[in-house]
């Protein structure tokens, strides 16, 4: 069938912005990911230092000490802007209302032997701090760091570990009470299981260069932590044991760390790409972050695994190896 | 005594919305300009989730008003029933 | 035993309280000082940051449900409004000069906002104001994309807006909303959070948007209007943080009170003087005018700023001093900033034209004390010498205020016959000012103003031209080099909207779309 619909046919005359343009290889149609996201952050002509770091710029590539002769080769491979961002998490987060409302509704957690609930509230509330350092750490990145491709995404994973963290006290109050926060925090705080996990959040509230702490945080504690704690002990060894439907509360999770760590790696991968010097220092970042990370989680994961915990580390730690070299950083 | 204003869209959305403001504000002035509902009211405003649900036949909760609000002004109280405005002056 | 009877449901206040408390925790590996190194240079004194109330009280999930269902709102508006061809809906072409104003003078101040709200949301050590400032740098980069990408139609079928990053941090009138950024950016976060949460977004963003907004809505620009409508709806949550920060930080100690009173004079001045462009835009770019410059400011700030300051007094707050030098320049500010654009419109990214005879008509009903008196003469004069063909460009650069950076053009208060001038003698150099309260804000920190990147100084200083540029090269013509420099294209960008492209091609097309061929 042809349909003949009569409209106005005017010659634009130019396709996109001209600092896009330059970026795709000249005037032609640009998406709304590039648009949002080139030379959006000023790069010149500063007028004043900042009064907190007067050795630095406003926006000061030479925070870092990963060196990128563009800071505009990064891509976040989901191309989130805000609006593509917002509507992604919408749905996530209406699956996740559902899902607390099947438990709900049907007292699923009720149903939980008294153990495993016991096990699920001492290992995942008191995780609700990681997820807020998480939430410090990349708000710190997205001021810090430079260029709005390397900056953008870290105020989405910000505010996503926020949620995160909010997401963890709805599971620890439909579980039990208020006072299992009181609880969790005060394991955090002084229980000696939590000490190495602590330790490790508070360092790397003080490190100041951005690519690092992102480092620490996005890529090394992050990915042990979410495959182990959700993929491995949540998903696996507890649904085994009755506890389908915390593994239900806690699918929010388990998808937004499918989903960011491809950009993670995109990222990894792309500063690594970019020298030999780069990829150096990532390395001794990683390793440095990693063994820590290892040290920190053992008697996290012992919570819910025992005399296992050593060896489903052990696991973790193999294939965040196998996933960094993908990503071109062999350790 | 301080004016305090609350500016909606209007829209079908807000429709119901502005008729339960004026009901239960009868001190307000509703003033139409291109596009917008502004809504002016010497000292205090209160904005009822129960009058907006009468209105519209389901559940509505006052955070959907985010939706739809341009600006306001005044000191904001909210709970789960009400939003209120007020200058404390 | 069934847990579910013991529990109740928690409220709104209660559910946000367990939510977001409590996630913060006194840090023993570390020292405070360390992990929070900017909280106490500024010398605000902070007790118990629990004090602190979020009247919005938004949780994540909450956040991002609301938020997408705005942006399908919009986004399928700005479809709608591309596929239509929306642009050829506006009152006459004049108007899209606006937006080329809008995009390179406020869109990247929205993504400063971004940035800067991200460092104070990382530099405060309470729970609650930091989850308040990144929700509001979540929301700023929205506006710059959704303004980036809602005026992107514009871009492709007009002149001005086509290189708006690159201009923002180069093109001279442009410097004066980015100072304005760079310098609350550069403050310590209490500072910034006085500056832009609440001099900006309470006491003025209302004078941006509203006004602004509204004549894009009357003058057929639906496009502009839904993205300033919907980015409005964030700034009622981001004003009321401005009105919650100050509270908080008076409440918290009696020392805050004479900094918090300096920073909120300093900033509703810098503000005010950014607003100037607003003023002409609302008084002279609009075919089909809402408001004058003069009326939104004594809603806006007269009467609800009034109402607010009255409501601050009791922490000792008084109305900033410089709120007595606005009202004896509201008959004047956008004639006189006009009038400097026209005559600077061979080296602006827009296109500038002299008023209809029933604009100024209308100017001399809603200026009843000043137009016909010393703007009107100045404009017919203009018009006629244009008509002869003796169109007056001004190629000499003008003197800027250190401060605020605009040109000097404006008035002593209370003599619209003289030039304003003030200057201060420090370390050896000269400084000029456009206003005692420029004058004052260098004076207390003249280690920062003195910094100042004044585009009429780098140009005089060769900084302004292409890379490659020999200035000594027979007939080298500085002006012309620095448009290159800027990116603006001569004979399109700038110069008269009479005779333009955008003139030509909007007749041609809307034509089209309202004729038979």
């Amino acid at each position: 069938m042809h349909i003949d619909l009569r409209t106005v046919s005017i010659k634009p005359l130019r396709q996109t912005y001209d600092h896009v343009a330059r970026r795709i290889g000249g005037d032609k149609p640009a998406s709304r990911y590039q648009e949002g996201t080139f030379d959006l952050q000023a790069t010149h002509n500063f007028h004043y230092r900042p009064t907190w770091d007067p050795q630095h710029e406003i926006f000061d590539p030479s925070r870092s000490a990963i060196r990128m002769a563009d800071w505009y080769a990064f891509k976040d491979p989901r191309q989130f802007y805000y609006g593509a961002y917002a509507l992604a998490r919408a749905k996530q987060q209406d699956t996740a209302e559902g899902n607390f409302d099947f438990v709900e509704d049907r007292g699923l957690a009720d149903d939980l032997p008294a153990a495993l609930r016991d096990t699920v509230l001492k290992l995942l509330v008191p995780l609700r701090h990681v997820a807020w350092g998480s939430n410090m750490n990349n708000a710190a990145i997205c001021a810090y760091g430079y260029g709005t491709a390397f900056t953008q995404p870290c105020v989405y994973q910000a505010m996503d570990q926020l949620g995160i963290a909010q997401y963890l006290t709805r599971i620890g109050l439909l579980l039990g009470d208020v006072a299992v926060l009181d609880e969790a925090k005060a394991a955090w705080m002084d229980d000696e299981a939590w000490q190495g996990l602590r330790r490790y959040v508070e360092d790397s509230f003080v490190l100041k260069d951005p690519f690092e702490l992102y480092v620490a945080q996005n890529v090394v504690l992050d990915g042990l932590l979410y495959p182990l704690v959700y993929e491995t002990v949540i998903d696996g060894v507890l649904a085994a044991r009755g506890g389908t439907a915390v593994a239900m509360l806690t699918r929010f999770m388990t998808d937004w760390f499918g989903e960011t760590r491809k950009w993670v790696d995109a990222t990894l991968k792309t500063a690594a790409a970019e020298s030999v010097g780069n990829q150096a220092l990532l390395q001794k970042w990683i390793a440095h972050w990693r063994d820590r990370a290892a040290g920190a989680l053992l008697p996290v994961a012992r919570i819910a695994l025992d005399e296992d915990a050593e060896a489903v580390l052990a696991d973790t730690l193999q294939q965040f190896d196998a996933r960094l070299a993908k990503a071109g950083v062999a350790l | 005594m301080s004016t305090v204003f609350i500016a909606l869209q209007a829209n079908e959305d807000t429709r119901p919305i502005i008729e339960a403001i004026a009901a239960d504000n009868p001190q307000a002035r509703i003033n139409e300009a291109p596009a917008m509902v502004k809504i002016d009211a010497e000292g205090r405003l209160t904005v009822r989730r129960a009058s907006i649900e009468e209105r519209i036949g389901r559940g509505f909760d006052l955070q959907e008003l985010h939706i739809n609000l341009i600006s306001l002004s005044g000191n904001i109280d909210e709970s789960d029933d009400e939003l209120t405005l007020s200058w404390h002056a | 035993m069934d847990m579910q009877v013991a529990k109740k449901k928690l409220g709104l206040k209660e559910k946000y309280q367990v939510m977001t408390r409590g996630l913060d925790w006194e840090p023993s590996y570390q020292k405070k000082e360390d992990i929070y190194p900017y909280a106490s240079y500024e010398g605000i004194k902070i007790h118990d940051w629990d004090k602190w109330e979020d009247p919005f009280r938004l949780t994540m999930d909450a956040y991002w449900k609301y938020q997408a269902e705005k942006e399908r709102k919009l986004y399928a508006i700005i479809d709608a409004y591309a596929q239509n061809n929306g642009h050829l809906n506006v009152t006459d072409a004049r108007y899209i000069n606006t937006v080329k104003l809008f995009l390179t003078g406020v869109s990247p101040l929205e993504y400063m906002a971004h940035r800067g709200f991200a460092h104070a949301g990382r530099a405060f050590p309470g729970a609650g104001p930091r989850v308040a400032c990144l929700m509001q740098s979540l929301d700023e980069i929205r506006h710059a994309q959704t303004q980036i990408h809602a005026l992107s139609n514009f871009n492709k079928h007009y002149n001005g807006l086509h290189d708006f990053r690159h201009m923002h941090d180069r093109v001279w009138y442009l410097s004066v909303p980015k100072s304005f950024f760079d310098d609350a950016v550069t403050a310590g976060p209490f500072e910034f959070m006085v500056a832009i949460g609440f001099s900006f977004e309470y006491v003025l963003t209302n004078l941006l948007f509203v006004p602004f907004v509204s004549g894009a809505a009357y003058n057929g620009d639906m496009g502009t209007m839904t993205f300033g409508f919907s980015a409005q709806s964030d700034e009622a949550r981001h004003m009321t943080l401005g009105l919650e920060v100050i509270k908080f930080i008076l409440e918290q100690d009696p020392d805050n009170l004479p900094i918090v009173q300096r920073w909120i004079d300093k900033w509703t001045w810098r503000g005010y003087r950014v607003l100037t462009l607003v003023a002409m835009m609302m008084d002279y770019m609009l075919p089909k005018r809402t408001m004058s410059w003069k009326e939104a400011w004594e809603v806006y700030f007269e009467e609800n700023g009034g109402a607010l300051f009255k409501d601050l007094a009791r922490y000792g707050i008084t109305m900033p001093k410089c709120a007595e030098t606005i009202a004896l320049e509201k008959d004047h500010l956008s004639h006189q900033a006009w009038g400097t654009f026209y005559n600077y419109g061979a080296a602006a990214a827009f296109h500038t034209w002299v008023p209809e005879k029933e604009e100024m008509d209308w100017l001399a009903a809603k200026y009843p004390e000043s137009f016909d008196k010393y703007y009107r003469p100045r404009l017919e004069f203009w018009r006629e010498q244009a008509a002869k063909g003796k169109r007056f460009y001004n190629k000499t650069l003008p003197m800027l205020c250190q401060t605020c950076q605009i040109p000097m053009l404006f008035t002593e208060p209370g003599d619209p016959s003289k030039i304003c001038y003030r200057e201060v003698d420090y370390q050896g150099s000269k400084y000029h000012f456009c206003s005692d309260h420029c004058k004052a804000i260098f004076e207390h920190e003249p280690e920062k103003y003195v910094q100042s990147w004044l585009p009429v100084h780098q140009i005089y200083q060769g900084n302004c031209f292409p890379e490659g540029t020999d200035p000594t090269a027979e007939g080298f013509d500085p002006l012309a080099a620095v448009l290159q420099y800027y990116h603006l294209e001569f004979g399109r960008d700038n110069l008269d909207f009479e005779g333009s492209e955008d003139q030509k091609n909007f007749d041609l097309w809307r034509g089209q779309a309202t004729k038979n061929g």
